[in-house]
């Protein structure tokens, strides 16, 4: 008897462990069955919600269908089955009605805790402005640790490997679309977003043309970015790593091909990105205007903006901690 | 009795036109205006249906084979407008003019030219928006909800536009109708508390229309100023604001989704208790959860906007409004469920559909649920499972239920039994392979799949393929649908009785089958024990 519970509570827990254990899977996996915990400060509050709502609607499913197949099985006509002429029961009802309320009153303050700490984007450490366009993102940083960042920003784009082959009849396979072990079809760019660990990032995210919504599943939400509204979200990521995302907001022709892309690196590692980002943004004043990468014609609008992120740098509260 | 004071008064009436062009094009009877309405459904329901093929493919494997993006585009936007303004909402307006004047026993719809005028539109309103799919610059792309400044880059902003006010106008007429009928010309006995619940629904849902559809009329009329006009209602470097679009479109547009689902629930309140022998549990509560939920259908609209970055206030009001919907439901469901226990159940085809509806609605109400906690909308808003929850309801909700009263009522429109095996071939075929279908886009969802895109990584590929061949097989099955119908109306020999089904009760069942040109020429005298709610005391 013991034995037997000990298996079965061990099989359960494999099961549990298949179907909503996700620390290790950043990004998505073939067969994957489940959100993932994500990586993030905030990101475990959406996981464990969707757990504890899958659970309850199983257990309410369980008994619903059950008793309707039971209903089914018992009082089939060809079993002889009489109809009874019974058509209400007020204790009944009032017990179902009743329940689905406290139910949804659970559910409800577990939600509005969850909210109310994503919605908390004070105390930030660091600033990055995030702008849609179709279809690629443009990072610029604005802040860090309470100092102004002078001119780092660029575009990031789809990488050309999975542009090429996702070009209609191109020939190529998208299996071989790889970065290391792991298939980076659609979901790689040219210049990911570089962040720190550890770090209260708050995100400012505006678009410059159709709405686009910035989803990294990793870090547990998103959010739309829109043409004249600027939208703020913040995070903090726990462990370094790559993960991946795409818009997730009908934005026209190439929506499914503008991914993004985060890499998350110790706070030293990110200092020293940033020093020789700055540098090279400084390094040649005189040729281009901006300090943008390299990009084609159509983005020629965006750098525009750039200049704009020296706003939102000002008015950030610039807090250390 | 009914029956008899029908046959009576018929000789001085004539049967329908023998002419094909005055019956079927100059009709005002409700019973052929009724016919025109589904089988136009129908059709849409192929076309859109076709639509859904196109997708499908595309996403049978990762990297681009069968077509361009923008044309992927044009497939889903397309697809949704087909399937809900020319596919379910003319089926229930169809299935609502045949019955609601047999099911209260009035002679015909009360405005019977204003019905003609209603349905002609649709046809016109539909060639003028398939149309925009064969002209240079493409149909719309920009998804249903025609979000801009998204929408406004399309050229066929105009056509689509003009469409919908069409539409719109089609179903105010058609709501009106209803709600005149319903109030004003029901056989005398026939109290508002004795009507049967579908009747019931579609008061609710004629409201429901009228409340809205002129809503939808002015945002997308705002958007024709802004592209053609120079108003910046949505544009923000003018001023406007593109949110604001999604407010007033959502506001529509919730109520639309119950517009879809309450016929749905007043067609499974009708099929389960014929089938179970046993009157509907708590009939009043029934009438009073759709009430309920039509009301609140009103204060939701921006759970659909739970990432466009609302106040807090607003996340916490609109979640807690949504979450409220489930008690409603949650009570119409249980009901059905005890309508069941203690009954003498049969499993026709109408009845394997309706139960059919009944867990795989209540799935997608599970999702809905989820859906409606913010937090985890983060990660679900705009993803495969959004997808899957709302074909749940729609599908396996409002095309089941429509599927349903199809074979529930065909004997009684044609006179003549359909194929029982043939029957429960369709449903056997169309459970199975829904759930193939779209269960599977459940797990992309939460894996992290946005929706709307034509192509995706490998990690997404098994689900995908898994759901295609679902949707490949539930597409074709649909055809099994289709040969049931023509034959039941035009080959089958085996005659329907008056009251086709044993436990059928209701004045519908007490005229003929088929149910002949004219019913009720003279108010019916309405005896409690035949209708399906006579006896009301809860
Ligand atoms: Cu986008
Ligand atoms: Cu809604």
């Amino acid at each position: 008897m013991t034995s037997g519970g000990i298996r079965i509570k061990a099989w359960a827990a494999a099961a549990a462990f298949a179907l909503f254990s996700g620390a290790a899977w950043a990004n998505p996996q073939p067969g994957q069955l489940n959100m993932t915990r994500g990586v993030s400060e905030w990101s475990p509050e959406a996981y464990f919600l969707n757990n504890v709502a899958l659970g309850v609607c199983t257990v309410i499913g369980v008994l619903v269908f059950g008793a309707m197949f039971v209903a089914m099985f018992r009082f089939r006509k060809s079993r002889g089955a009489v109809a009874e002429k019974w058509s209400h029961n007020t204790m009944l009802e009032v017990v179902w009605t009743t329940i689905p309320v406290i139910i949804l009153i659970v559910l409800a303050w577990m939600s509005t805790g969850g909210l109310v700490s994503f919605a908390d984007t004070t105390g930030s450490q660091m600033t990055v402005k995030v702008t849609g366009y179709q279809w690629k993102w443009r990072y610029d940083y604005v802040d860090y640790q309470g100092k102004a960042i002078d001119g780092v920003g660029f575009m990031s784009k789809l990488d050309d490997q999975s542009n090429e082959t996702r070009q209609l009849d191109s020939g190529l396979d998208p299996k071989s679309v790889k970065v290391g072990d792991e298939n980076t079809y659609l979901l790689n760019v040219d210049k990911p977003l570089v962040l720190p660990v550890d770090t209260k990032v708050r995100f400012v995210i505006t678009a410059g043309d159709v709405i686009h919504s910035w989803w990294v599943p990793a870090l547990g939400w998103k959010i739309d970015a829109i043409p004249g509204i600027v939208n703020a979200a913040w995070t903090n990521i726990k462990v370094p790593g790559t993960y991946r995302g795409q818009c997730a907001e009908l934005c026209g022709q190439d929506h499914g091909f503008m991914p993004i892309v985060v890499k998350a690196v110790s706070k030293a590692e990110f200092a020293q990105w940033l020093a020789q980002q700055e540098a090279a943004g400084k390094a040649p004043p005189a040729t281009p205007a901006t300090p943008a990468v390299p990009a084609p014609a159509s983005t020629a609008a965006a750098p525009a903006s750039a200049s704009t992120t020296a706003a939102p740098a000002a008015k950030t509260p610039g807090k250390q901690g | 009795m009914a029956h008899a004071a029908t046959h009576d008064h018929h000789d001085e009436h004539h049967g329908a036109p023998s002419n094909f062009f005055t019956r079927w094009f100059m009709s005002t009877n409700h019973k052929d205006i009724g016919t025109l309405y589904l089988v136009f459904s129908l059709l849409m329901f192929f076309i859109g249906g076709s639509f859904a093929m196109v997708i499908r493919a595309e996403l049978f494997k990762p990297g681009m084979q069968l077509v361009q993006p923008y044309f992927f585009n044009e497939m889903t936007t397309m697809h949704a407008l087909v399937m809900i303004f020319g596919a379910i909402m003319p089926a229930f307006v169809g299935l609502g003019n045949w019955m609601i004047p047999l099911m209260v026993g009035a002679p015909d719809m009360a405005l019977p030219r204003m019905n003609n005028l209603s349905f002609w539109i649709l046809p016109f309103a539909f060639a003028l928006m398939l149309s925009t799919l064969f002209m240079q610059g493409g149909g719309p792309a920009g998804g249903w909800t025609m979000y801009p400044p998204l929408s406004l880059q399309s050229d066929s902003v105009a056509y689509v536009v003009f469409a919908i006010h069409l539409m719109g106008i089609s179903s105010i007429m058609g709501a009106i109708n209803i709600i005149a009928t319903i109030l004003n010309m029901r056989a005398p006995g026939m109290d508002l508390l004795k009507m049967p619940v579908f009747v019931w629904s579609w008061l609710i849902t004629a409201f429901l229309l009228i409340a809205v559809m002129p809503v939808l009329a002015g945002a997308v009329t705002m958007l024709l100023t802004d592209k053609y006009f120079g108003t910046s209602f949505f544009n923000a470097a003018g001023g406007g604001d593109p949110v604001l679009y999604q407010h007033v479109f959502w506001f529509f547009g919730h109520p639309e989704v119950y517009i879809m689902i309450l016929p749905a629930f007043g067609i499974i309140s009708e099929i389960v208790p014929t089938f179970s022998r046993k009157p509907i549990f708590g009939y009043k509560a029934m009438v009073f959860a759709i009430a309920a939920i039509a009301f609140l259908s009103f204060i939701v609209w921006a759970h659909h906007m739970f990432a466009v970055g609302l106040p807090l206030g607003a996340e916490i009001f609109f979640m807690y409004a949504t979450m409220l919907i489930s008690v409603p439901t949650g009570i119409k469901v249980f009901n059905w469920v005890s309508t069941m226990w203690g009954g003498s159940l049969t499993f026709e085809t109408p009845m394997l559909f309706a139960i059919a509806f009944i867990i795989l609605f209540t799935i997608g109400g599970f999702s809905g649920l989820m859906l409606a906690l913010v937090p985890a909308d983060f990660q679900y808003h705009d993803t495969y499972f959004v997808v899957a929850h709302f074909h749940y309801v729609l599908v396996t909700g409002a095309a089941f239920a429509i599927m349903a009263a199809t074979y529930y009522w065909l004997p009684k429109w044609t006179g003549h039994m359909y194929s029982e095996f043939w029957g429960k071939v369709h449903f056997w075929c169309s459970v199975v392979f829904v759930n193939v279908l779209f269960f599977p886009q459940h797990f992309l969802g939460l894996a992290g799949m946005p929706r709307r895109i034509p192509d995706y990584n490998v990690a997404f590929a098994d689900f995908n393929m898994i759901s295609s061949i679902g949707g490949f097989l539930f597409g074709a099955s649909q055809l099994i649908f289709l040969g049931v119908i023509v034959h039941c109306a035009f080959f089958s020999r085996k005659k329907a009785a008056d009251r086709v089904w044993e436990g059928a009760r209701g004045l519908e069942w007490t005229v003929p089958s088929p149910a002949p040109h004219h019913t009720f020429a003279l108010p019916p005298v309405i005896h409690d024990d035949e209708l399906a709610h006579g006896h009301v005391d809860d």
